[in-house]
């Protein structure tokens, strides 16, 4: 019996600060406080162990009823709290993920499979979970489809739900661009028989789960290259605060082992430190959550570094279909005359273009047509080979319309003589980026069909806006070099590869990044697959075969080859969210120097008392102070860490200046103002 | 502070201003092997060394072999000066009959001058023949301070080229930056100074009777051709004991600002050549932006402080300037201009007593060092040093644009970031340690002159100085064996895992892509830049001092005005 389980629809986006996965992330902050766990992370790790280390010696404090116990208990609980802070960050950007992973897992429930034997036809039922790489089996409708697989005989409906959240269902058909099916989605309607091309535990869906998950998150290159930014940072640090023992015994000043850490975690990058991981998990996410499957976070911050975006001009620049806009005729051919033409040739073609010509022609009113064709007329459909459609009406009289030499080769050959009079004019519908058609009936042409690319909306705004981040659009067409111009400056790219083949795209990529840049492109087909490898960050469409999903580092979803402009301000947007943070937490030590400086020493060397240009109570409170400002701010920018700093496409410069005004300027000034605040509040409830 | 003295550090800051560029494109001509109008002369005498050490000059090194290169000539250079100093007695050239200095002196002696540190732990007139000066000390200020040149030069060929293997030869460009560049300014420089009184001679030391009648010792020697490449090559150490306080060394207010016109020149000039090799003189302009800026607040916190007076002595009805410890005829804004001059780079000449400065006149050269001598710096360990810091500041903050950082179209990835961390990691490792190994042990308590917070300025300075290879002292301190050790391992380290570093950072930028820049990418010669990159140098490279710096400097600043004394 084969499942029958109705498929749900995997559900969309939650809000960020769903309270269910705040629950979670609050539980599974403290599993996180292993030190196994934090040392995968210098600076809270120092964190941690500096609160074990307060803890210690609280501890003695309350044997030797010491006047200290109270202040090292804060001291050490407000340690604690930094790193559970940091671990609940951390959750949090997983907890999205983790909630669709859940649901993933469920739609993995077992299926079973009609395994097709070696002579094509004895069908015995199998658990899905038994096939292997290059088992063939037969899908019906209804029925769930048990693996990836290709589509090798048939056509059929499928509800990818399940997969994409997507409720439209698609077709997937053998042969072609479109013939990849992927386990857990269901076929709607037909039988399709799929030969199977991943191993258990390898499918889509199992990527997929350990992707949204991030169990097998790797740091990316950029996040390495932070890390050791941060451990240096941390090194020397600790090398100041420790030296500072016995500068302090020296001067008569003898601090206790509790303030000199307090001092260390004060210093030591923990804001960024505490926030790094969850920084690139939610990065990850936010990818997720626009419905594309990033194969590794090295591909996202890829994304933020792009310089060079190709993109195909059908599908994403332009819609797909181009519309004929104009008949122009020749001197001698009536105007009604070409028109009808037209409208008898195309009346047939069912083609968005064919269509096209049928509305131009009945709208232009000279045509009165009741849609019908004549009886026994024959359509000669499009080829690649002929390049012209056309019919051959019952009178014998045939009407052909094509490509411009395809169509004049045609003519001469049934005995015509064609005139060159309308060559001006299929040059400059070319020009003008239209694609013209040309009209002729028997031994005479009639006219020239002007079909226009119509351009996306709001396209030319989003070209203005990658210019604007720097960078580069190059618009790929098979389209030749005049119309590929022609609307290459209309969608505003900045250049266009005409008359492109998978070699020409090929070189092109290499180019590019020969000259130091980074290429992104998108694809679907099998003979995208090496561009997409070669690129650095290459999109393949959910719709696209199985060599293009593999070769590409993301997959779309929802096939949206537009996607990948989001995409690179997710990347952007991740790496100025590190790059704000780390600003902003190295700028916080100034205060915190001036907070907790005099307050060593201002038993020693009262003078120093007037560095407490802070005002701050006493000693404690002070040191106090700038400890809970240091752990509460991790909890203040947490959704700042998710959700990614503020994004707006400008030049470098300028969102220089921007980003060091708010985070370096503004990390300069906030603790002085959020230490006298906790100071105040801290004095207000007599707790120093 | 008097509108002259003013005036003074404004006119001494134009006229390198004006030096800086035609000096840069002559450092160019020279180090990409370019003629240059001494080429008539000197390439003769070039070839011949080339010839004489078996030098291929258009072999190319990678980094490692550049900076292995560079090791072997400082090891080499450190066993001759040590031999020569232990074996004085026996050799040619000493009048005074000086005998041989003892090992562990030798042995700091020699790091000393190899690292351009110039360290004294000693008084050239009481310890020192003439040959040991000429041959031995004056070789090491030329050859140290080529090596310097040659690293910065072969960083600067690490950030200029792109998919590159190597960053040029190092005995080609040490041979160059001595010959082209080291000598014939101290030639020039040399004459200049005899012209003003300073003694070239190889006499012993003359005998006279004083007006008052009593019988007077003179010294003299070939101090004019030393006291030039002191300067030039920001090495710092005096043929005498006072250093440029002494009335030898610098006699004049001309000889004065002279020497101190010799102690910025090649540091400037070889930022603006840094600005013409990467094909940006934008680039370098904004380096020397960044170096004047805390150069000038360096001038005024100290001409400040000492112009502003010792509020205790005020107290007794003497007004005016902290003239303390300083030669009358060079007042209180050219000694606070010298000091801070001379910690800008690492040159450590003086010529006034930095142990009698104001406190927070004294915090400026102490805090010029702990930056890591990149305010123009010492003769290339200058501007490698500000490259590393360039580097960081693109980092951290060029993130905040939305893309892995770019120096001049190449990424700035973990191996950068490791090895420019790596560079910076040091001051603060070798000069705090030792400063608490120091006050915790007996042998470092033993021969400070002061306690409390000052005791505390003078051991801290004596480590930030020796690990910034600067060499100016705090005085206070006595030579023992503890220090002699501490203080040596500290300048070895201070130049070499600073250099090396810088090397292989260099040679890392060598071997990348550029990538052509774009709105995408930030420009590092804006003045949003420089204030990062001054931003960064403050909170990274001098914050880690301020927990030392506030028991030293600032706390007997705070006690001063309090009217307590050490």
């Amino acid at each position: 019996m084969l499942s029958q389980r109705r498929l749900e629809r995997r559900p969309k986006a939650r809000s960020l600060f769903d309270s269910a996965i705040i629950t979670r992330a609050i539980a599974d902050s403290f599993p996180k406080l292993d030190p196994r766990w934090q040392a995968r992370n210098p600076v809270m790790f120092i964190v941690e162990v500096g609160a074990f280390v307060t803890l210690i010696f609280f501890a003695r404090d309350l044997a030797s009823h010491s006047q200290q116990t109270g202040f090292d208990l804060a001291i050490s609980l407000w340690l604690w709290f930094t790193v559970l802070f940091a671990n609940f960050a951390e959750a949090m950007a997983e907890g999205r993920g983790k909630a669709q992973a859940e649901f993933l897992r469920r739609s993995k429930s077992d299926t079973s499979a009609k395994l097709l034997g070696p002579d094509g036809t004895t069908v015995r039922t199998v658990a899905a979970s038994a096939l292997r790489k290059g088992d063939v089996v037969m899908v019906d409708a209804g029925d769930i489809v048990p693996a990836d697989g290709d589509v090798i005989k048939g056509a059929a409906t499928i509800d990818e739900s399940a997969i994409t959240g997507e409720s439209a269902p698609v077709i997937r058909e053998s042969g072609g661009d479109r013939s990849a099916v992927t386990g857990g989605t269901r076929v709607l309607s037909d039988q399709i028989v799929v030969r199977v091309t991943t191993n258990p535990g390898e499918s889509f869906l199992d990527r997929m789960i350990s992707l949204v998950e991030g169990a097998k998150r790797q740091k990316t290159p950029n996040e390495i290259a932070l890390s050791i930014l941060l451990a240096g940072l941390t090194i020397i640090f600790l090398i100041a605060v420790a030296t500072l023992a016995p500068f302090s015994v020296y001067a008569g000043a003898h601090q206790t082992v509790t303030v000199l850490i307090a001092l260390l975690v004060c210093l030591i990058p923990t804001t960024i430190g505490g926030l790094l991981s969850a920084i690139g998990i939610a990065g990850m996410d936010r990818v997720m959550q626009r419905n594309v499957l990033a194969m590794s976070g090295r591909a996202v911050e890829a994304a933020g570094d792009v310089d060079t975006l190709l993109l195909d001009k059908t599908g994403t620049i332009t819609l797909g279909n181009r519309q004929a806009v104009e008949i122009v005729t020749a001197k001698a051919v009536a105007k009604n005359d070409a028109a009808l033409a037209a409208y008898l040739s195309s009346l047939p073609d069912e083609t968005p273009e064919g269509r096209s010509i049928v509305l131009l022609a009945q709208n232009s009113g000279v045509v009165s047509g009741d849609g019908v064709l004549p009886k026994d007329a024959i359509f000669v459909p499009f080829s690649a080979y002929t390049r012209m459609s056309g019919v051959d009406l019952p009178d014998g009289t045939q009407i052909r319309k094509g490509a411009p030499d395809a169509v004049l080769a045609w003519v001469r050959e049934s005995g015509g003589a064609p005139s060159t009079e309308l060559e001006g004019e299929v040059e400059r519908i070319a020009r003008a980026g239209g694609t013209p058609l040309l009209l002729a009936r028997s031994k005479n042409v009639l006219g020239v069909i002007y079909l226009k690319d119509i351009l996306k909306p709001n396209m030319t705004e989003r070209f203005a806006r990658l210019r604007a981040m720097g960078i580069r659009t190059v618009m790929i067409t098979g389209d030749n070099p005049l119309t590929a111009a022609a609307i290459a400056k209309e969608a505003g790219v900045d250049d266009f590869l005409a008359q492109a083949t998978p070699e020409t795209k090929m070189d092109l990529i290499k180019r590019e990044q020969a000259s130091g840049r980074l290429v992104a492109m998108t694809g679907d087909g099998t003979n995208d697959a090496p561009a997409l490898a070669q690129a650095d960050v290459g999109v393949a469409m959910n719709s696209g075969t199985q060599a293009a999903k593999e070769a590409a580092n993301m997959v779309d979803l929802d096939s949206d080859p537009t996607k990948l402009i989001e995409v690179v301000e997710i990347g952007k947007q991740l790496l100025m969210t590190r790059g704000a943070l780390t600003t902003f937490s190295i700028a916080n030590d100034v205060a915190k120097y001036f907070a907790i400086l005099p307050a060593m020493f201002a038993t020693a060397y009262p003078a120093m008392g007037v560095l407490n240009i802070m005002r701050l109570t006493t000693s404690q409170s002070a040191i106090l102070s700038a400890v809970i400002f240091n752990a509460l701010i991790i909890i203040a920018l947490v959704p700042l860490a998710l959700r990614g700093v503020k994004y707006t496409p400008r030049g470098a410069n300028s969102v220089l200046f921007n980003n060091v005004m708010i985070y370096g300027v503004g990390g300069i000034i906030i603790p002085f103002v959020g230490i006298k605040l906790i100071d105040m509040m801290l004095a207000a409830l007599h707790l120093t | 502070m008097t509108a002259i003295g003013w005036l003074q550090a404004v006119i001494y800051f134009l006229i390198i201003l004006a030096l800086t560029k035609p000096l840069g494109l002559y450092l160019v001509r020279v180090f990409e092997g370019g003629r240059t109008w001494l080429s008539p002369v000197i390439e003769p005498i070039e070839k011949l060394i080339y010839r004489l050490c078996g030098v291929r000059v258009d072999e190319e090194m990678p980094w490692y072999t550049y900076a292995l290169a560079m090791l072997g000539f400082s090891l080499a250079g450190f066993a001759y000066l040590y031999v020569l100093l232990r074996t004085q007695q026996w050799l040619p050239f000493n009048p005074q009959h000086m005998p041989p200095m003892a090992p562990d002196l030798a042995w700091n002696t020699a790091v000393s001058f190899l690292t351009n540190t110039n360290w004294q732990f000693y008084s050239g007139e009481n310890a020192l023949s003439y040959l040991s000066q000429m041959a031995g000390l004056a070789w090491h200020n030329f050859v140290s301070a080529a090596v310097g040149i040659a690293i910065a030069v072969a960083v600067v060929r690490g950030v200029a080229r792109t998919s590159a293997k190597t960053l040029g030869n190092f005995w080609v460009d040490l041979t160059r930056a001595t010959l082209y560049v080291l000598l014939p300014i101290s030639v020039v420089g040399g004459l200049l100074l005899v012209m003003q009184g300073v003694p070239q001679n190889l006499h012993a030391y003359q005998t006279v009777s004083s007006l008052e009648g009593f019988s007077q010792q003179i010294t003299g020697g070939p101090m004019a051709s030393q006291e030039v490449i002191k300067e030039l090559g920001t090495n710092g150490g005096g043929f005498v004991g006072a250093n440029s306080a002494s009335p030898n060394e610098n006699p004049t207010p001309f000889s004065n600002f002279f020497e101190m016109l010799l102690i910025f020149l090649i540091p400037a000039g070889l930022v603006y050549m840094y600005g013409k090799m990467v094909k940006d003189t934008r680039q370098g302009w904004a380096i020397f932006t960044a170096m004047s800026v805390i150069f000038a607040i360096g001038f005024t916190v100290a001409y400040w402080g000492e112009a502003g007076g010792n509020p205790l002595v005020h107290q007794l009805g003497v007004a005016g300037a902290n003239l303390e410890g300083k030669e009358l005829r060079f007042g209180a804004a050219a000694s606070a201009l010298f000091a801070t001059v001379t910690t800008d780079t690492s040159c450590g000449a003086v010529n006034a007593a930095l142990d009698s400065f104001m406190p927070l006149a004294g915090l400026v050269p102490l805090v010029n060092m702990q930056l890591g001598e990149i305010i123009f710096g010492g003769v290339g360990s200058g501007l490698y040093g500000m490259i590393v810091f360039v580097v960081l500041t693109v980092f951290i903050a060029g993130l905040m644009v939305g893309r892995t950082p770019e120096f001049l179209g190449k990424k700035i990835e973990r191996r950068e970031v490791q090895f420019a961390i790596l560079a910076v990691l040091v001051t603060p490792v070798l000069c705090l340690v030792p400063t608490a190994v120091a006050v915790l042990v007996p042998q470092g308590l033993a021969t400070l002159s002061n306690n409390g917070a000052h005791g505390f300025s003078e051991i801290l300075y004596a480590f930030t100085s020796t690990n910034a290879n600067n060499g100016s002292a705090f005085a206070g301190l006595g030579s023992n064996l503890f220090y002699n050790i501490a203080t040596g391992v500290n300048m070895m380290f201070g130049r070499f895992s600073v250099a090396i570093p810088a090397l292989a950072l260099a040679g890392a930028l060598a071997g990348k892509k550029a990538s052509p820049m774009g709105a995408g990418t930030f420009t590092t010669h804006s003045p949003i830049f420089v204030g990062l990159l001054l931003g960064t140098i403050i909170i990274v490279g001098a914050l880690t001092f301020l927990p030392a710096d506030s028991l030293g400097p600032i706390v007997e600043h705070l006690q001063v005005l309090q009217g307590k004394t050490f």
